[in-house]
C-alpha cells in the first residue's frame, strides 16, 4: 500500500520548547490512523503541520505525495479538515454551509447540489437545512462538520478531536461516518485523547511529550505492553509523562 | 475564611493580569493621551496661518505696488502674484490652490490721487467662512491703514487706539483649549470602554456565570475589574498634566490636588457609565459600539472643547447638559487655566457627582435584577 | 472567479443576517450627519461683551450703541466696574470687556487723542482673535466717523479712501454647515468602512473559522477580495444615505459631478477598507481591532483638515497630513460639492488615494498568512 502521509524526524519548536520531537510515522491509503495522546502531547502541533498550517522547524514529511514545506497549498487541494471547534459559520445555515464549503472546494452547480442533497439525506437533516448552524445541538454539528470536510471527496481527512463532549451513542454513529469513508477509498487522519476510539483505528501512535513513544496495531500495542486495553498501554506509557494535561 | 476585603484583591490582581497581558491595548491605552496631546498641541491651530494669496495687480503704479509690498511682509501670507484672466482665477480657486485674491483695477492709483477714492477687490474661497472672515478682515485692515507717504502726510485728525490684553493665554495659543478636552476625552475612552467590553466579555466567554454563581460576591466581581482602569486612567491624568506642563508649556494654575480629586470623580463617573453599558450588552461587538457611538460621540461633540457649545442650537445646548464630560471640562479649564479654587466649581462638581450616583444606583439595579 | 462568488454569497448573508450591526451601519451615519453638522459650527458669532463705561457722554454712548448695532456682540451688561466685569470673564458668561475711561469724550475732543482698553478671554484663540478684531473694525468705523461729523461732511476730510469690496465666492451665506456637511460625510463613511472591515476578520479569528478557511486551497488574494467587496458596496450605500441626508436636511447639493464624486469614493473605499483589512492581520482579539483602528481613525480624523485647517499646521504636521488617505477625501469632497471642481482638478487626489489603496492592500494579504 502507498504512504499518503509519511514524516521523518518532523520537529516543530517554539523557542526552547520542543513541542514535536523527531516523529517518524507513515500512513497507508485508506487505513484509519488513530494519533493519541495526552492534552499538550503535542497532537495538534503535529497536525497542524501535517495540513499546511504550521511550517515545522526541521524533518521531512509529504501528505498526499507533496511536501509540507513548499507544496502547501497542493496539500491542501487533497484534504479535509475538521477543527476541534467544528469551525462552521454559526450564523449560516446549514444548507449555506454546505454550499459555501463545497464552493470553496470547486464544486459547483449541478454537482454541488446533487451532494448537497446526498448528505442532507444522509445525515437526516432535511427538516433542518434552513436552520442555523448556531442552533444545533452538538452532535448534529459535528456530524455536518465532518461531512463538509468530505464533501469534496478528499484522499485524506484529518480529524482534530472531533468527538468532544457527545454522547456514547452519537459518537458511535460517527464512527460509523469513518468507516463509511474509508470504504470509499478515504484515508482518515485523527487525534482523540478517548482511548476506547483507539479500538476503531487500523494503527495508531501514542505521543507522550512531542514523542512517538508507541506505534503500530491496537492488538499489536496490548500484546507488546502487556495490556487488556488501549487504556491500560496509555497508562503504561504516559506515567512518566511530564507535560500533561493543561 | 477568606475574607471579603482580601477576595477583592484577589479578583483585582487577576484584572490586572488580563490588562497586563495584552501588550497591543495596553501601547494604545498609554499611547493615545500622549499622541493626542502631541497632536492639539502642536499640530493643530485654529489659527489662520500660511493662507495662500494671490495677488492681481492690473494697475501697476507706485500705489498698487506699495501695498502689495506690505500684504508681501506679512507673516501671515504666502503671497503669489500672477496675471490671470478671470477664468484663469476661477481654475486656480477650484483646484484648491488658494485662499484668497486680491485684485487691483487699472487705473488704481491715478483714481485715489484724482477721486480721493479707490476700489479694490477681495475675494475669498467661503467654502471655510472662519478662514474667510479673518483673511479679509486682516488684508482689509492692511489695506485701509495704508496711507500714502508723502502726498502730504497729516497723521489723522482724530485717533482713536485700542488696547488689548489677552487674558489667560496670552500667546493664544490652542493647547488651552484642547488640553482639558483631551483629558475628557481620554478618561471617558478608557474607562467606559474598557470597563464595559471587560466585563461583556465574560458574560460572552461565560465565565461570567462562574463567578456568580461562586461564593463572592458578584458586587465585587464587577468593582474589580474598574479598579485596573481606575489606576491606569490616574497614569494618564499623570501622563497628560506632566507633557502640559513640561512639553506644552501650559502649567497648572491652580491646586494640582483638587485637579486629582475632581478627576478621580470623573474617572468614576465614566466607570459608572462603562458598569451601564455593560449591564445591558451581550456581545462585545455592542459594547463596542455602544460606547464608541453613545459615548465617546457625544463627548467629542457636547463636552465643549472641539465646538463651542453656544453656537448650537438650543436643543443640543440642553443635550449638553446631561453629558458629564461637559462639566468634567469646565472644572479643568477652571483649575489648571484661570486658577481657581473649589469655590468657583463647586455647583459643576455637585452635578457630577449626581450623574455619577445616578449611573450607579441604575446599573446596580438592573445588575441585581439579573442575577434573581 | 467563481470562488469569490460563494465568498460574497457568505459576506452577504451574513451581514444581512445581523439585524443589530445592519441597523448600527445605517442608522448611526444618518443619526451623526443631522446632529455633528449643527454642533461643529466654528462661526464665531454671539460673542458675549461687557462693557464697562466711565464715561457718560454721547461719544460713549454713540459707540455702544455702534457696537451694539452691529450683530457680532452680545452685550451683556454695560458695568461700573471693571473687576465685576473681569468676574464676567471669569464665569464664563462674558468673553470680551471693553472699558471706556473717564473723560472720554473730553479727552478726544481736547487732545484727539484716546485709548480704550479690551481684556479678552482668550482660551478660545480662535473666537479672541476674531473677536478682537471684529471690535477693532467697528471702533475704525466709529473713528472715521467721528472725523467726517467734525470735518461736517460727508467726505472723507482729505485723506484718501480705499473702498475694500470683498466678495465670498462658493459660499455666499458663509454657512459654516455648507462647510461641513461634505467633510463629515467622509469621515462617517471612513469610520464605518474602517471598523467593519477590521473587525470582520479578526472575528473570524476569534471564533476559528478562519482556521477553516486557511485549510482550504483558497487563494489569499481571492480570500480578501472577497472580504473586501461587501463592504466597499456598504461604504458606498451609506454614502448614498449621506448625500441624501445632506440634501434633505442641509439642503447641500453638489455643484460639480455626482459621477466623479462616486468615482472618487469607490477608489477611496478601496484604501480605507485595504487599512482596515492591514489592521485585523494584526490584531488577535475584536478588543484589539477595535482599538488599534479607533487609535488611527482618530489621528487621521483631527490631521484631516476637517476641524482645523491643514495650513495652519507645522512642516512636519503637513507631512503626516500628506499621507493620510482622509486628508484627500474630505478636500475632494469640498472642492466638488462646494466649488464644482472637476476631474482634472481632483486628479492628483485621485492618483494619491490610488497609491494608498494599492500599498495598503497588498501590505494586507503579504501579511495575511494562511501557514504560521
Amino acid at each position: 500500500m502507498e504512504a499518503v502521509i509519511s514524516t521523518e524526524n518532523l520537529t516543530k519548536r517554539f523557542g526552547d520548547f520542543i513541542a514535536v520531537d523527531h516523529i517518524t510515522f507513515e500512513v497507508s491509503r485508506a487505513e484509519i490512523f488513530g494519533f493519541l495522546g495526552a492534552n499538550g502531547a503535542g497532537k495538534t502541533t503535529a497536525m497542524r503541520m501535517l495540513i499546511g498550517l504550521s511550517k515545522p522547524s526541521s524533518g521531512k514529511a509529504s501528505v498526499a505525495g507533496f511536501d509540507v514545506y513548499r507544496e502547501t497549498e497542493d496539500i491542501k487541494k487533497n484534504i479535509g479538515y475538521m477543527s476541534q471547534k467544528f469551525s462552521l459559520y454559526e450564523d449560516l445555515t446549514v444548507a449555506e454551509n454546505i454550499r459555501f464549503f463545497g464552493g470553496i472546494y470547486g464544486l459547483s452547480g449541478k454537482i454541488l447540489r446533487e451532494k448537497s442533497d446526498l448528505l442532507i439525506d444522509q445525515l437526516g437533516l432535511q427538516s433542518e437545512t434552513k436552520k442555523l448552524v448556531g442552533a444545533l445541538p452538538l452532535g448534529w454539528k459535528q456530524k455536518l462538520a465532518f461531512s463538509v470536510a468530505v464533501l469534496h471527496e478528499p484522499k485524506i481527512v484529518f480529524l482534530d478531536e472531533p468527538t468532544g463532549g457527545v454522547d456514547p451513542l452519537t459518537r458511535r454513529q460517527f464512527w460509523e461516518m469513518i468507516y463509511a469513508a474509508t470504504l470509499r477509498g478515504m484515508t482518515v487522519f485523527v487525534t482523540t485523547h478517548y482511548m476506547d476510539e483507539a479500538e476503531y483505528c487500523n494503527r495508531l501512535s501514542i505521543m507522550v511529550d512531542g514523542r512517538i513513544e508507541a506505534l503500530g496495531s491496537p492488538a499489536d500495542l496490548r500484546t507488546k505492553y502487556n495490556a487488556s486495553s488501549m487504556d491500560e498501554v496509555f497508562y503504561k506509557l504516559a506515567r512518566g509523562a511530564e507535560r500533561s494535561a493543561g | 475564611m477568606i475574607t471579603p476585603g482580601r477576595q477583592f484583591v484577589t479578583f483585582i490582581r487577576k484584572e490586572f493580569a488580563h490588562v497586563l497581558r495584552d501588550r497591543k491595548t495596553l501601547l494604545i491605552l498609554f499611547g493615545l493621551p500622549i499622541i493626542q496631546i502631541v497632536i492639539f498641541g502642536f499640530a493643530l491651530s485654529n489659527e489662520v496661518k500660511n493662507a495662500r494669496i494671490l495677488v492681481i495687480d492690473n494697475a501697476r503704479d507706485d500705489v498698487s505696488r506699495e501695498i502689495v509690498g506690505k500684504l508681501a511682509a506679512s507673516r501671515y501670507f504666502d503671497l503669489e502674484e500672477k496675471k490671470f484672466s478671470h477664468e484663469e482665477l476661477e481654475q486656480t480657486f477650484r483646484e484648491g490652490k488658494i485662499n484668497l485674491a486680491v485684485v487691483f483695477p487699472a487705473g488704481f492709483g491715478s483714481d485715489l490721487i484724482h477721486f480721493n477714492r479707490a476700489q479694490v477687490q477681495v475675494i475669498a474661497d467661503a467654502s471655510d467662512p472662519n478662514t474667510a472672515n479673518t483673511l479679509t478682515n486682516y488684508l482689509t485692515s492692511i489695506v485701509l491703514d495704508y496711507r500714502p507717504a508723502g502726498a502730504g502726510a497729516q497723521p489723522p485728525p482724530l485717533a482713536i487706539g485700542t488696547q488689548v490684553r489677552m487674558l489667560y493665554n496670552p500667546q493664544l495659543k490652542g493647547a488651552h483649549n484642547f488640553v482639558p478636552g483631551v483629558m475628557a476625552l481620554v478618561l471617558m475612552l478608557v474607562c467606559v470602554m474598557m470597563t464595559s467590553i471587560s466585563i461583556v466579555r465574560e458574560k460572552e466567554l461565560g465565565t461570567m456565570e462562574v463567578l456568580l454563581v461562586s461564593p463572592f460576591n458578584p458586587v465585587l466581581v464587577v468593582l474589580s475589574k474598574a479598579v485596573p482602569y481606575l489606576i491606569l486612567s490616574l497614569v494618564n491624568v499623570t501622563s497628560i498634566v506632566l507633557l502640559s506642563v513640561f512639553v506644552l508649556d501650559l502649567p497648572v494654575k491652580g491646586s494640582v490636588f483638587l485637579l486629582f480629586a475632581e478627576s478621580t470623580l470623573f474617572i468614576i463617573t465614566s466607570l459608572a457609565l462603562g458598569l451601564f453599558i455593560s449591564v445591558r450588552a451581550n456581545t462585545q461587538q455592542t459594547a463596542m459600539l455602544a460606547s464608541m457611538m453613545g459615548m465617546l460621540l457625544p463627548t467629542l461633540l457636547f463636552s465643549g472643547f472641539m465646538f463651542p457649545i453656544e453656537n448650537m442650537p438650543v436643543a443640543l445646548q440642553v443635550i449638553s447638559n446631561v453629558v458629564p464630560a461637559k462639566w468634567y471640562y469646565l472644572i479643568v479649564k477652571a483649575i489648571m487655566i484661570k486658577g481657581l479654587g473649589f469655590s468657583s466649581i463647586w455647583k459643576e462638581t455637585l452635578i457630577l457627582s449626581g450623574i455619577t450616583l445616578f449611573f450607579l444606583t441604575i446599573s446596580f439595579k438592573k445588575f441585581k435584577i439579573r442575577l434573581e | 472567479m467563481r470562488i469569490i462568488r460563494f465568498l460574497l454569497e457568505k459576506e452577504f448573508r451574513q451581514i444581512f443576517r445581523n439585524k443589530v450591526l445592519l441597523t448600527i451601519i445605517l442608522f448611526v451615519p444618518v443619526v451623526q450627519l443631522l446632529i455633528l453638522p449643527l454642533a461643529a459650527n466654528y462661526e464665531v458669532k454671539n460673542i458675549n461683551l461687557a462693557i464697562v463705561n466711565h464715561d457718560h457722554s454721547t461719544y460713549a454712548q454713540r459707540l455702544i450703541e455702534k457696537i451694539a448695532s452691529s450683530g457680532y456682540f452680545r452685550l451683556t451688561g454695560v458695568d461700573q466696574s471693571f473687576r465685576k466685569s473681569l468676574e464676567a470673564i471669569e464665569s464664563e458668561r462674558a468673553d470680551l470687556v471693553l472699558e471706556i475711561p473717564h473723560d472720554f469724550e473730553k479727552d478726544l475732543v481736547r487732545e484727539n487723542r484716546q485709548t480704550l482698553f479690551v481684556a479678552v478671554n482668550a482660551i478660545n484663540g480662535m473666537k479672541a482673535g476674531l473677536g478682537a478684531a471684529y471690535l477693532h473694525t467697528i471702533i475704525r468705523d466709529y473713528n472715521r466717523e467721528l472725523i467726517a461729523f467734525r470735518a461736517g461732511s460727508t467726505s472723507t476730510g482729505g485723506s484718501p479712501v480705499i473702498d475694500v469690496v470683498a466678495s465670498n465666492w462658493y459660499n455666499p451665506y458663509m454657512s459654516y454647515r455648507l462647510f461641513m456637511v461634505p467633510g463629515i460625510l467622509a469621515i462617517l463613511v471612513t469610520m464605518i468602512a474602517g471598523y467593519m472591515s477590521a473587525l470582520n476578520i479578526v472575528k473570524e479569528k476569534e471564533t476559528g473559522t478562519i482556521e477553516q478557511i486557511n485549510v482550504t486551497p483558497i487563494y489569499k488574494h481571492h480570500f480578501i477580495i472577497g472580504k473586501l467587496i461587501p463592504f466597499w458596496i456598504l461604504g458606498l450605500v451609506v454614502f448614498t444615505l449621506g448625500l441624501g441626508v445632506g440634501w434633505l436636511a442641509y439642503g447641500v447639493v453638489p455643484v460639480g459631478s455626482l459621477a466623479l464624486l462616486y468615482f472618487f469614493l469607490a477608489a477611496y473605499l478601496l484604501a480605507v477598507l485595504g487599512f482596515g483589512l492591514l489592521i485585523s492581520t494584526y490584531a488577535e482579539t475584536q478588543q484589539q481591532a477595535m482599538f488599534i483602528s479607533f487609535f488611527f481613525v482618530m489621528i487621521f480624523i483631527l490631521m484631516s483638515g476637517l476641524f482645523t485647517s491643514i495650513d495652519s499646521m507645522p512642516p512636519w504636521a503637513q507631512v503626516i497630513s500628506r499621507l493620510n488617505p482622509v486628508t484627500y477625501c474630505i478636500q475632494v469632497m469640498r472642492m466638488v460639492v462646494l466649488k464644482g471642481s472637476g476631474l482634472r482638478e481632483v486628479a492628483p487626489h485621485l492618483g494619491a488615494v490610488v497609491i494608498f489603496a494599492i500599498v495598503l492592500n497588498t501590505w494586507a494579504i503579504v501579511n495575511y498568512k494562511k501557514t504560521t
